[in-house]
């Protein structure tokens, strides 16, 4: 079968035969209430040297179409109909084994999470030989030799010291490298790539989507790209195809599709997605009540030092950070992982006692607390976790979470603590219906309402938001994000919003400080640090932000085009 | 031997571990025929777990019920005989009935074997939420006796308490149940440590929950779960470790119907009478697979 | 480095003299006295007096803390006492024990490996899920049957009804069969189902859907990148295992009428011979120690994760 596909591939309309041709694809998997279809007749196609972007939501059925055209569904996973046709071939109906003899040569994968994706047990340089080992190329000398060539290809510094070293020497880009070298090793003619830097920080996301489009254009590889980012999708593909609950909702250039969506859920997407939305942020900006308050939130100077392993060893996790939130406003902590932000949080909340510094929330000094004073304290400020699945006791109803935080305080009688989680529930958009039922049963955005309920149920001054929304699909995310907007604007209350995500800060904060390896490099009005940014790092972390580079996806249908 | 604190869990945990298939989550989307689930998610070995082990402790609760026959007294001239209709599973060397002998033995096997858990688990679970809730030196004072514990073979253990206590059958429970002390604490302080790490726990500490409310509303009842399977898991096997011991001798004295003893004393008639180990033996293996079924599902239920 | 190992080395060190202190609490606390069982007999013709010289000539008429003293020093220069009933040095007593057990438990050990790791990988190769899930029952049953049954059963198959072994006067070789076997069969179990479990758990890790994506076939994967993560971490219970493997030897050479540290064993209880137990009590954690302490030491070596970590945190 692998002639045929030589064949083909050098027959003379070499331009016009897809690497990719999907027609009509149905893939289910079998579970306890017998067989459930999640993708329904999906059709795309990716021609030679093309990034084709498949875009959707978690449940859209992206990574489980990815999986159908490489033959890796889950066990349970079935391909029901339609054809998957690789330069001309239906690989569809394949055994296992046939498909071992392209998979890694004309067809390969860059995986999503690169901490789990390597062998932990086995050298760098043996995981990317493997491949060549696999399909036979060359003696063990040669691919040495090949191993050391790739690993320089793909940007690693040291290769020869890198190839002897493990997975967890290596950081979360350095490993998504490697695994693009393994993906290019044999020249495929598609890569599969998905959600290839959904893990990594944004400014490593950037550089690792620069390398897949410098060696696509080197090797002429095909791409199909598995993404839930449209900014990264607008930025990167030539073709986008729209999927929603396993059915293809919108497909064309991405120009196009960005300039004039056809469907209605395009739509929505793309107003939703906050980095390629028109920055809503305009219209609430630096408002009227900014101006002349108290503030709620002072920081001054806070550093915070954490010994590592004996007492010799200390880490400075936060290094002099000092801000004022205004009450009523909305103040973004900007970083990337390891920037301290997190660290800085836990403090202003009271989880830790910072090594110096100071830090007043409404008036009150929050390092000379403890014991019952700090328990009280907990009335003025509540955080808001990154994870709804982790931040709500499985076994407790929706009641007895944001009942709760009542208990704890003045313990008003029983139905008064009924109607005030009525109402808050109100607030926040549940129907009284969430109550009896537990975390489990609602789904992530929902799950998110209840513990903003639970948070503001206690009438809070200051409410945290640590990546609140980051776990969210897009369109759930606005959602909150307008219910968040709504109820400042209703309670009057003050934000601490946490975020790696800069569209997402720029679309909702007033202020913002930029945090890098704790250091604070950044911080003012959001609108002066993004026209403006004074560090050089700021510069770099607005850059990244995908979904700024419309033009350019163009640009390259066209000079494709030329090619031709 | 942190190491081995991991391997003990993942030895109790089951497959709870593995990441939900895709199935898992299309069956919490839909929701019509409730009924029609409830019949489909019964599985038929579970059902039939709980079916024996209702039995065995109806044997243990109402023997008399179960059979006419005295499990200590024997017929005369009906000695070593044959499975039949009258003696369904045949009869001893005294021309005691097999099968009432059996019954009446569950009483003794039961018994032991919820002391044995009772003591594990009572002791264990305490000084391993004590360890976990308290850390510093208390938790390091009471783990590393632990590993003390852990690092005398169980039955050896079991055999120095033995002499200790006595021998006898609440003895020999007593025995076995401080040999499982060191894994109920062992569980019980990982799964509060688990638990107080998770965000719900912080959250409650955030929304002004002082320490013993916190313990009592999260952290016990979201650490118990596990322990309770692990309860479960060691009933089947107190119940193998007391026949062990009584097949050795040290459990209850002879006239008394117990399931180790019964098949001790069968072995010296195994060229004529092959029914008096073989029958007891089955009827161990049944309750034990039995107890780590039931124990299993349990551990599914929580995931 | 080796500021671990000798911390490690110590911290071993330590278990076994709690060990130690917990055995000698627990039987020096004994209400039963073996040297009256023995010496109390009528038929020695014994008075009173000449009963408190024997005592004290195995030193138990002095304070507990002194007999404590006495026995710690005693077992540091490898004189681990005399036995009350046999009267002979408890050293010799073990010594002579010890080969029997250690050819059985060798045995057994090495058949239960090769069990679990059959099962395993039968369950790994197999095509069909039913057959799979037929296969990762097996040990479940395994687990739940008691080791003594077990072998009686195998003695009344194999012996009396195909009569393959003879009972009286069997070959060196023909003895250690069924012996082994029962053994073996239930130390398999948690082997096999631990072995099962990381195999599937480690079928689910990213990397190997990689490594599938380069091209490598079912088999490949399960050889190269599955049972090196799926073994490691079976070296762990190792201690464990031992613990189950000296309980397994006691119950089978009482099953089977061998003679060996089980035998010793069983006898010491039932004749409340203290010395005899306490010596094979501290002796059994010594080994557990030792084995729990190699395997740490030695796990570096196979696993890269946890070696140590020179400036590998920039």
């Amino acid at each position: 079968m692998t002639t045929a596909i030589t064949i083909k591939s050098t027959s003379t309309d070499v331009s016009n035969l897809p690497v990719l041709e999907i027609s009509n694809l149905a893939v289910g998997y079998r579970g306890n209430e017998g067989f459930q279809r999640v993708v329904h007749e999906v059709s795309l196609l990716v021609r030679p040297g093309e990034v084709v972007a498949l875009v959707g939501e978690s449940g859209s059925g992206k990574t489980t179409t990815a999986q159908a055209v490489i033959g890796l569904l889950a066990e349970n996973g079935r391909l029901e109909a339609g054809a998957v046709r690789l330069n001309g071939t239906d690989i569809a109906g394949w055994s296992q084994k046939r498909l071992d003899a392209i998979r890694g040569s004309k067809i390969s994968l860059i995986p999503q999470d690169p901490t789990s994706s390597l062998n932990p047990v086995k050298t760098i340089g043996a995981q990317v030989a493997e491949v060549l080992q696999i399909h036979r190329q060359g003696s063990r000398a040669e691919i040495d030799a090949r191993v050391i060539d790739l690993l320089t290809r793909v940007g690693l510094s040291q290769p020869v010291l890198r190839a002897k070293q493990y997975p967890h020497e290596l950081s979360g880009g350095m490993r998504q490298r490697v695994l693009i070298a393994i993906a290019v090793a044999l020249r495929p003619a598609l890569i599969i790539a998905d959600e290839p830097t959904s893990a990594l920080d944004a400014t490593v996301q950037k550089r690792i989507l620069d390398l897949i489009d410098e060696l696509r254009h080197e090797y002429g590889t095909a791409v199909l790209l598995v993404t839930h980012d449209l900014g990264v999708a607008a930025d990167r593909a030539n073709h986008l195809v729209v999927l929603k609950e396993g059915r293809v909702q919108e497909q064309g250039p991405t120009a196009e599709v960005l300039a004039s969506p056809r469907s209605d859920y395009t739509r929505k997407l793309l107003a939703d997605a906050p980095s390629l939305g028109k920055t809503r942020s305009v219209s609430r900006s630096i408002s009227p009540r900014i101006h002349g308050r108290d503030d709620a939130i002072v920081v001054e100077n806070l550093v915070q030092d954490f010994t590592i392993g004996g007492r010799r060893d200390v880490f400075r996790a936060v290094d002099g950070v000092s801000f004022t939130v205004q009450r009523g406003t909305t103040h973004a902590i900007v970083g990337e992982s390891g920037s301290g932000k997190t660290t800085t949080v836990r403090s202003i909340v009271g989880f830790q006692k910072p090594t110096s510094g100071r830090i007043r929330v409404d008036g009150i000094d929050v390092m000379s607390l403890h014991g019952d004073t700090l328990r009280r304290f907990r009335k003025t400020i509540q955080l808001v976790y990154q994870n709804p699945f982790a931040s709500l006791d499985p076994r407790q109803t929706i009641f007895q979470i944001v009942e709760e935080p009542l208990l704890n305080f003045d313990c008003p009688p029983r139905e008064e603590r009924a109607r005030k989680v009525q109402a808050i529930l109100d607030r926040v958009g549940l129907p009284q219906s969430a109550l009896t039922r537990r975390p489990h049963g609602l789904s992530g955005g929902q799950r998110q309402r209840v513990a903003i309920a639970r948070a503001l149920v206690l009438d809070p001054q200051v409410l945290v938001l640590d990546e609140a929304v980051s776990a969210l699909d897009v369109t759930v995310q606005a959602q909150i994000l307008a219910l968040l907007d709504e109820l400042q604007q209703a309670l009057g209350l003050t934000y601490l919003f946490i975020s790696h995500d800069l569209a997402v800060v720029r679309q909702i904060s007033d202020t913002v400080s930029v945090l890098h390896n704790g250091r604070q490099v950044d911080s003012g009005f959001v609108e002066d640090v993004f026209l403006r940014p004074e560090s050089a790092y700021t510069r770099e972390l607005i850059g990244a932000i995908p979904g700024q580079r419309k033009p350019t996806g163009t640009d390259i249908t066209r000079s494709m085009g030329a090619e031709r | 031997m942190t190491s081995l604190n991991t391997i003990g869990r993942s030895l109790l945990r089951d497959d709870t571990d593995i990441p939900a298939s895709p199935s898992q989550v299309l069956r919490r989307a839909s929701s019509g025929g409730r009924w029609l689930k409830v019949i489909r998610d019964i599985q038929p070995g579970l059902v039939l777990s709980w079916f024996i082990m209702a039995v065995v402790m109806l044997w243990a609760l109402f023997p008399q019920w179960f059979t006419s026959y005295s499990a200590t007294v024997g017929v005369a001239r009906q000695q070593l005989r044959a499975p039949s209709a009258e003696h369904w599973l045949g009869t001893d060397a005294l021309g005691r009935d097999l099968l009432a002998r059996i019954i009446y033995g569950a009483g003794n096997s039961l018994t032991g074997a919820f002391v044995a858990v009772g003591v594990g688990l009572l002791v264990g679970t305490t000084l391993g939420i004590i360890a976990g809730s308290a850390r510093g030196r208390i938790d390091g004072a009471i783990m590393r006796s632990v590993d003390v514990l852990l690092s005398i073979p169980q039955l050896l253990l079991s055999l120095s308490i033995v002499i200790l206590l006595g021998f006898g059958i609440v003895n020999a429970a007593i025995a076995v149940g401080i040999t499982s002390i060191a894994s109920f604490a062992r569980l019980a302080r990982s799964e509060v440590v688990r638990v107080r790490a998770s965000d719900y726990v912080e959250a409650a500490f955030g929304s002004g929950g002082t320490f013993s409310r916190v313990l009592l509303r999260h952290i016990l009842p979201n650490s118990l779960t596990s322990v309770i399977a692990f309860a479960a898991l060691q009933l089947g096997w107190a119940i193998l470790t007391i026949s062990t011991l009584g097949f050795l001798g040290y459990g209850a004295p002879p006239p008394t119907p117990e399931w180790g003893l019964l098949i001790a004393e069968g072995r010296n008639y195994l060229a004529r009478a092959w029914w008096l180990t073989t029958v007891p033996g089955i009827v161990v293996i049944l309750v034990v697979l039995s107890a780590n079924r039931i124990s299993q599902s349990f551990g599914r239920a929580r995931a | 480095m080796s500021r671990y190992v000798i911390g490690r080395i110590g911290q071993a060190g330590l278990v076994l003299w709690a060990a130690f202190t917990v055995s000698f609490i627990l039987l020096q606390a004994l209400p039963g006295d073996a040297i009256l069982i023995k010496f109390l007999n009528p038929e020695l013709g014994l008075g009173p007096e000449q009963i408190a010289d024997i005592r004290a000539s195995y030193g138990a008429d002095n304070p507990l803390l002194v007999q404590y003293v006495h026995t710690v020093a005693n077992f540091l220069t490898g004189n681990f006492g005399y036995s009350t009933h046999a009267g002979v040095p408890v050293g010799d007593l073990i010594l002579a024990n010890l080969p029997p057990t250690l050819w059985l438990s060798t045995l057994g050990f090495l058949l239960s490996l090769i069990l679990a790791v059959m099962l395993a990988a039968l369950s790994a190769l197999s095509p069909f899920s039913w057959l799979r899930s037929c296969i990762q029952s097996i040990p479940a049953l395994f687990i739940s049957t008691p080791v003594f049954w077990l072998g009686i059963l195998l003695i009344q198959i194999f012996s009396f009804q195909l009569r393959l072994i003879p009972i009286i006067n069997p070959g060196p070789w023909q003895a250690l069969i069924l012996p082994v076997v029962t053994l073996a069969v239930p130390i398999s179990a948690p082997l096999a189902q631990i072995l099962m479990r990381n195999i599937d758990h480690v079928l689910t890790e990213p990397f190997v859907a990689v490594a599938r994506a380069k091209g490598a076939s079912h088999r490949w994967v399960l050889w190269k990148h599955v049972a090196k993560n799926a073994v490691l971490p079976t070296l762990t219970i190792g201690g464990i295992l031992f613990g189950e493997l000296l309980a397994g030897a006691v119950v089978t050479e009482a099953v089977f009428g061998l003679n060996g540290l089980g035998g010793l064993t069983q006898r010491s209880v039932n004749d409340q011979d203290i010395a005899v137990l306490q010596a094979i009590v501290v002796f059994s954690a010594a080994a557990f120690v030792l084995i729990n302490l190699t395997v740490d030491l030695l796990y570096p070596v196979f696993d890269p994760r946890l070696r140590v970590r020179q400036g590998a945190v920039a």
